[in-house]
């Protein structure tokens, strides 16, 4: 041993090098590895996002054409204004903007130019303001999709006329608007204040968001309550024995069954059961709560458990019971985690399709829902089912329905990120 | 405090829905069924609510066999007043309704729709026979060196099936088996074009099963893809690959009519006059079924039928003609309305 020790050392020092660097190296390809994965996921998100808003923002405007309308009396002679011709008064401007078109068929392919919406534009004009009757009036109507899809180059016009589903004499019509300042492009009001139709011009987005908005807050009253006090219960009071155990496997299994699934149970139990009318946001809110409530337990608990136990013994040493302890240190502590649950579980909710399929929120609804046992959709359901029409212009229309759930879930995300931040205690 | 307070909400909730429950009435029409006849059964609906006294109806798109689960659960307001269909009512079904109370049911005949078969406009168009389509499509095909023997689909590209066909591998995207769209094809196409060989066509008398299984399996070695329920992406993929053919509805390839083409079938291009006139073989009948029990009792069924078989809705210069629906000729619409009109049942 002496002898070993007194022995000229190798440099020990080269060797050290030799494995630092290759750790160093190691960590380097580990970091680089970690850096490539987040540029391929932004890279992804980029590119849905691109292709989202390339394809959606269009959607915000509209084509609108200036028709020169004259609310001639004979129309009104009855005193019923909703029972007036009012596509008779549209057409009959259109006739005077083209006097030469007098042929049947080609007058037909004229009144197309113009969205079937303008007579309740109208309707709603003369409602307003009966004294409208008998009066001259320029009034900017909706244009039909197919010319709006035109005037936003998102359909050809330079293939021949059988393909094209606006004809020669349409784009000849829609050339001299043009040429007269009849027809310009202005900002699509009508996307966010009706519901859903059949023609693309006329579908919004409102009545979707209203559905949604009712669902998630019957959710939100509900799964919240409900969720905290379980979770409270399980990690403060509950005996840790068998039975408990069995609770929690169970909460964690239902955060992970699929959601069909709860809508399943919902028809089964709130709809053919308890007879609660269907296609409502009361039954989807309350399908929703049964999806976010494992979760909004399972946040609850993890933020409960990170309540350091001094706090609790604290509380306990100066004489506090055992509930006090709980609603005065514990919960306040916990909240911001338990919150930040709520509102991932929420943003969740408010993504979900396919438990509503079940319980018949999948639905063209046309009225906007007024209360919570009203007919309704929600925001994805109406993606999925304009995803599915034939014409043209929904494709636009989908994208831009998609930008606004988007910025819902934005936001709420956001809420949560900010709450944690701002509430949060460190240890 | 805070606690208090939750708790409150949530029993306010409870007491928000227990009232819920007891309004029982309904005042809007609701209405299930198939996703094809959706689009027609949402205009009129549309065009009712806009100008009529009535709420618009509500109109769930939950295919046509799903439509009829729901619609023969029984009479009431829990259940929906009518049902879109693409196809007539199966005496299944039929038989269901009458088990739980639905005895008298009005049908509706209300146009056809037809199926096409269509590339993009960037490739020359396609002439096809039934029997070819399923030469390419069906997963066992006669053996052509072995008479009466079934083999494993060996054709690769079109010019194999017939030399005048052009000499692209074979590639054809369609709806899945869960589609109505599918299923018409196969009935009208697969089956019809299986029977042209006689030995198959024998099958169906003495071995149905095998017959069945025969004419109704596509092939799954790739040439036949299962594209999903959405006929627009179906239109994507088409402009995208100018070899492949796409199966979906007319409405689509109306709505579509700059991009892509339709093929001709059995000598007959899919337009709406080639289908209107019942040339155009692969085209169906769609229909809507009305509880005789509910007209009167929820408000409005009897002014919805009357719009919907109106001239101004279903004729040839009709709304649902825009919207890609073939109208049926004079003589059979007169009749189905005068049977609407009178409340025929079943």
């Amino acid at each position: 041993m002496e002898k070993n020790l007194n022995q000229p050392m190798k440099p020990f020092s080269v060797h050290m090098n030799k494995d630092l660097q290759r750790r160093y190296r190691a960590e380097k390809w580990f970091q680089r590895c970690g850096i490539a994965a987040i540029v391929i996921a932004l890279s992804f998100l980029f590119l849905l996002f691109a292709s989202i808003i390339g394809s959606g923002y269009s959607a915000f405007r509209q084509t609108f054409i200036a028709l020169d309308v004259h609310f001639s009396e004979d129309l009104f002679k009855n005193e019923n204004l909703a029972a007036a011709d009012y596509p008779a008064i549209t057409k009959t401007s259109l006739r005077s903007a083209f006097p030469e078109v007098k042929e049947r068929r080609e007058l037909r392919s004229l009144y197309m130019l113009v969205s079937p919406g303008a007579a309740f534009t109208l309707h709603e004009m003369v409602r307003e303001n009966p004294r409208l009757i008998g009066a001259r009036q320029e009034v900017w109507v909706p244009a039909n999709d197919d010319v709006d899809m035109l005037i936003k180059g998102q359909m050809k016009a330079d293939v021949p006329e059988a393909n094209r589903r606006l004809k020669d004499n349409q784009l000849r019509w829609i050339d001299q608007l043009q040429k007269d300042g009849k027809l310009e492009t202005r900002f699509n009001t009508t996307f966010f204040t009706s519901g859903d139709s059949r023609e693309p011009e006329l579908a919004g987005i409102w009545g979707a968001v209203k559905g949604s908005f009712y669902s998630l807050l019957i959710t939100l009253l509900l799964s919240f309550p409900i969720g905290v006090a379980a979770a409270v219960y399980l990690e403060e009071f509950a005996p840790k024995n068998i039975w408990t155990d069995i609770i929690e496997v169970n909460i964690n299994n239902l955060a992970a069954v699929p959601s069909i699934i709860f809508g399943l149970l919902g028809l089964a139990v709130f709809i053919n059961f308890w007879g609660l009318p269907r296609s409502t946001p009361l039954v989807g809110g309350l399908v929703l709560t049964l999806m976010t409530l494992p979760v909004i337990i399972i946040a609850g608990r993890a933020s409960l458990k990170s309540v350091p136990p001094s706090i609790r013994e604290a509380a306990l040493g100066i004489g506090a019971s055992k509930m006090q302890m709980v609603t005065h240190h514990v919960l306040p502590l916990a909240m911001p985690g338990m919150l930040t649950g709520a509102i991932i579980g929420m943003a969740r909710a408010l993504g979900d399709t396919a438990p509503l399929l079940m319980i018949g929120m999948v639905a063209f609804i046309v009225d906007i829902p007024g209360g919570f046992t009203d007919a309704a959709t929600a925001l994805p359901v109406q993606i999925y089912l304009w995803a599915d029409s034939s014409e043209r212009a929904f494709t636009e229309k989908t994208s831009a329905a998609i930008i606004i759930l988007l910025i819902f879930l934005i936001c709420m995300n956001a809420a949560a990120v900010i709450m944690r931040k701002k509430f949060e205690t460190k240890w | 405090m805070k606690v208090k307070s939750i708790f409150l909400a949530s029993a306010l909730t409870m007491t928000l829905i227990s009232t819920g429950t007891a309004m029982a009435a309904r005042d809007m029409i609701s209405i299930v069924g198939s996703s094809t006849v959706y689009p027609f059964s949402t205009a009129v609906a549309e065009q009712f609510g806009k100008t009529g006294n009535f709420k618009t109806p509500k109109i769930e798109s939950t295919g046509t066999g799903g439509g009829f689960k729901l619609f023969c659960g029984g009479v009431g307001v829990k259940f929906p007043d009518m049902s879109n269909a693409s196809r007539a009512i199966k005496d299944s079904e039929k038989e269901n309704c009458a088990a739980n109370g639905v005895k008298e049911i009005v049908e509706v005949k209300i146009g056809y729709d037809g199926i096409a078969l269509a590339n993009t406009k960037t490739a020359a168009p396609m002439k096809l026979s039934r029997k070819e389509i399923f030469l390419a499509l069906a997963k066992e095909v006669p053996d052509p060196a072995n008479e009466g023997q079934l083999i494993a689909n060996p054709y690769k590209t079109w010019k194999e099936i017939n030399p005048e066909l052009p000499d692209t591998a074979i590639e054809v995207l369609g709806p899945p088996p869960t589609s109505g769209t599918r299923d018409a094809f196969v009935e009208m196409v697969m089956v019809a074009g299986a029977e042209e060989f006689d030995f198959i066509k024998a099958m169906s008398k003495s071995d149905k099963d095998r017959f069945k299984a025969v004419s109704e399996s596509m092939r799954e070695d790739g040439a036949f893809i299962e594209a999903g329920e959405n006929d627009n992406l179906i239109v994507q993929k088409l402009q995208a690959n100018p070899k492949a053919l796409g199966i979906f509805g007319f409405s689509f390839l109306d709505q579509n009519a700059d991009v892509v083409q339709g093929s001709a079938i059995e000598g007959e291009t899919p337009t709406f006059e080639a289908i209107s006139a019942g040339k155009y073989v692969v085209s169906r009948p769609l229909f809507f079924y009305v509880k005789k029990a509910h007209v009167d009792v929820i408000p409005g069924i009897k002014e919805f039928m009357g719009e919907f078989t109106s001239e101004k809705a279903w004729g040839p210069e009709g709304y649902l003609a825009d919207k890609g629906m073939i109208p049926m000729p004079d003589e059979e619409r007169k009749q189905v309305a005068a049977d609407v009109a009178n409340l025929k049942t079943l």
